[in-house]
């Protein structure tokens, strides 16, 4: 038995990464990054905020949280509905207290059926991120292009139309993407997306677009959904991620802190006043710089 | 490997009890190692037939990036725990990355770091390869290392920890003299093989980061706990026949920012215990060596 020949052979092995997308760039040898007002560290909270039709959609994959059990699936649909309906005003109340203006990635089709929500997250002075149509809105290379472009201006028309203002940001669903997305999102007039998580700081595509790296391993799914820790837990890896951050921050230029939450995960009673006290610790302390995803990537491009 | 054998007779069975006493440099009781895996893989790599690269089609952007975090961000952050503490690194090299990012070897290199081959890509897996094409993989690691790094390798982790029933016997016949890839010791032991010799270096997957935090969930100071646990015990075993502790290692799992501040907490902690022979992978089996 032998493979094909194929296998053995390595035509992007060469000086740079395999692909044309972006090019490579160490942190350590960047031009440090200044923060407004000194700040040493970004804190870029960001909330997705998803609607789970009850009838959920496979292609090209279907959503983590989405629908599990046979229909009609109660549990899961009422449960993420209860994110929307609760777990985000706890989650507004927690920013206010803290001071935090934060980005909310959102489903358009949240903004249609509650404008209300989309009302109360814009008059507190947060970001609306683009975060496709629904839950069954997910993107992966095999999407037909057409779709892909149709998807990504829904997306951005109705958050536009409902919030009075077309969302500079983007975040995939699951952070998938296919080989069309960099280019479909900078031909809608996307600023930054969120999906690649290979960086600590903004950086640029080839092809213009900006990536703001929405840490997936800091997310609430990743530390209390999956790897099941507690709310205090991951409080503490949070805590734990900014004492090492505002550390090389001291010398080495401003860092950044992506916490990316989920209103049915961290706005449960047992588990937000965790995060309240979390954000009390992260505003009293003299480094941070709590700030939406857009106000970051700005701040970044105007020192590049 | 008795290719096709129940028993592959990788090694003589021999029972932790009553060995001849190992002692390590210093009277130290434990070789502690650090492995960190530096690897590259491909963003649309071809298909081996028994097994997939990516669960998601091509760009898995977030198996991707996840593991570029290593070579733009997250390599120097641990490479400066370690190094701040005095454990240089046995690395475990996708050899390609040699030329994707120079830069990431030409760090370990300067840091007195040793290497061994861990494959071309960890998108690339050895399952299936006729004899010629498994050669030319190992041909391809000795001479990219030594163009590199000016290091002739000396061991071998397989690609994603892929085999086939040659390997170990084809890397002893091309004079390396280690292998991380088995895991029935907590001591160097012998490896049986057709020519040259082979040692077995204890690598683990046990207190390997990826498990410690993808199959294990540990917390990053549940991990951190581990490692002093794990070397405590091993250091006090070491008393009657020198243990060895390896810390394997990726990046862009154990250089996050919620991970690196424990982790270097057990650094510290290890360094500072007195009863570890901080050491390379092949300096570890020479020093094994010495006492057979």
């Amino acid at each position: 038995m032998s493979l094909e020949p194929g296998y053995l052979t390595y035509p992007k092995r060469r000086l740079g990464y395999d692909h044309d997308l972006y090019r490579w760039s160490a942190l350590r040898d960047r031009q440090p990054v200044s923060w407004p007002a000194g700040k040493k560290v970004a804190v870029w909270i960001c909330v997705s905020l998803e609607w789970f039709p009850i009838l959920p959609g496979d292609t090209p994959f279907r959503a983590p949280g989405h629908m599990v059990t046979p229909y009609p699936d109660y549990r899961h649909y009422t449960s993420r509905e209860y994110g929307t309906r609760i777990g985000l005003y706890r989650l507004l109340d927690a920013f206010a207290q803290a001071g935090a203006t934060v980005s909310v990635a959102t489903n358009s089709t949240i903004a249609e059926r509650y404008p209300a929500v989309l009302a109360d997250i814009v008059a507190a002075g947060h970001e609306i991120i683009a975060h496709s149509t629904d839950m069954n809105g997910t993107v992966a290379s095999g999407l037909p292009i057409d779709e892909e472009r149709a998807l990504i201006a829904t997306a951005l028309g109705t958050l536009e139309r409902v919030s009075g203002k077309r969302p500079a940001g983007w975040l995939s669903i699951a952070r998938s993407q296919s080989w069309n997305t960099v280019d479909l999102l900078r031909e809608a007039g996307v600023s930054f997306c969120c999906d690649w998580v290979n960086d600590e700081l903004p950086w640029r595509f080839n092809n213009g677009l900006i990536n703001l790296p929405l840490n997936h391993e800091l997310s609430d799914r990743e530390i209390i959904a999956t790897q099941q820790h507690s709310a205090e837990s991951y409080a503490e890896q949070i805590g734990d991620a900014f004492d090492w951050l505002a550390g090389e921050a001291a010398t080495r230029g401003g860092r950044m802190l992506p916490i990316h939450v989920t209103p049915y995960i961290m706005g449960l009673p047992y588990r937000i006043d965790a995060f309240e006290t979390l954000l009390t610790t992260l505003a009293g302390r003299a480094e941070t710089w709590f700030a939406p995803g857009g106000e970051i990537v700005d701040a970044w491009s105007a020192q590049q | 490997m008795q290719d096709g054998m129940a028993d592959p007779g990788l090694y003589a069975f021999s029972p932790y009890r009553g060995r001849p006493k190992i002692v390590w440099p210093g009277g130290k009781t434990v070789a502690v190692w650090v492995a960190p895996n530096l690897e590259y893989y491909e963003i649309d790599p071809p298909a081996n037939p028994q097994r997939k690269s990516w669960t998601r089609p091509h760009p898995d952007v977030v198996g991707y990036s996840h593991r570029d975090h290593s070579n733009r961000v997250s390599h120097w952050r641990m490479a400066d725990a370690m190094s701040r503490h005095g454990f240089p690194g046995s690395v475990s090299l996708s050899v390609a990355l040699c030329q994707h990012h120079p830069e990431v070897v030409e760090d370990a290199a300067k840091r007195g770091w040793e290497f061994f081959s861990h494959g071309i890509y960890n998108t690339r897996y050895s399952y299936g390869m006729d004899e010629a094409q498994e050669r030319a993989v190992i041909e391809d690691s000795m001479a990219t290392v030594l163009a590199a790094t000016g290091q002739r390798i000396r061991g071998w982790l397989a690609p994603a920890l892929t085999h086939t029933p040659r390997t170990l016997d084809l890397i002893a016949e091309y004079g390396l003299d280690y292998t991380c890839d088995l895991y029935h010791d907590d001591q160097v032991q012998a490896v049986n093989v057709k020519t040259g010799r082979l040692a077995s270096i204890p690598y683990s997957l046990e207190v390997n980061d990826h498990f410690g935090f993808f199959v294990y969930h540990m917390s990053p100071r549940a991990y951190a706990d581990t490692l002093i646990r794990q070397f405590e015990r091993l250091a006090r075993e070491g008393e009657a026949s020198g243990t060895v502790m390896c810390i394997p290692l990726h990046a862009y799992l154990i250089g996050q920012p919620h991970r690196i501040g424990p982790f270097e907490r057990a650094l510290e902690h290890i360094a500072a215990d007195g009863r570890a022979w901080i050491s390379r992978a092949g300096d570890i089996v020479d020093a094994w060596r010495a006492q057979q």
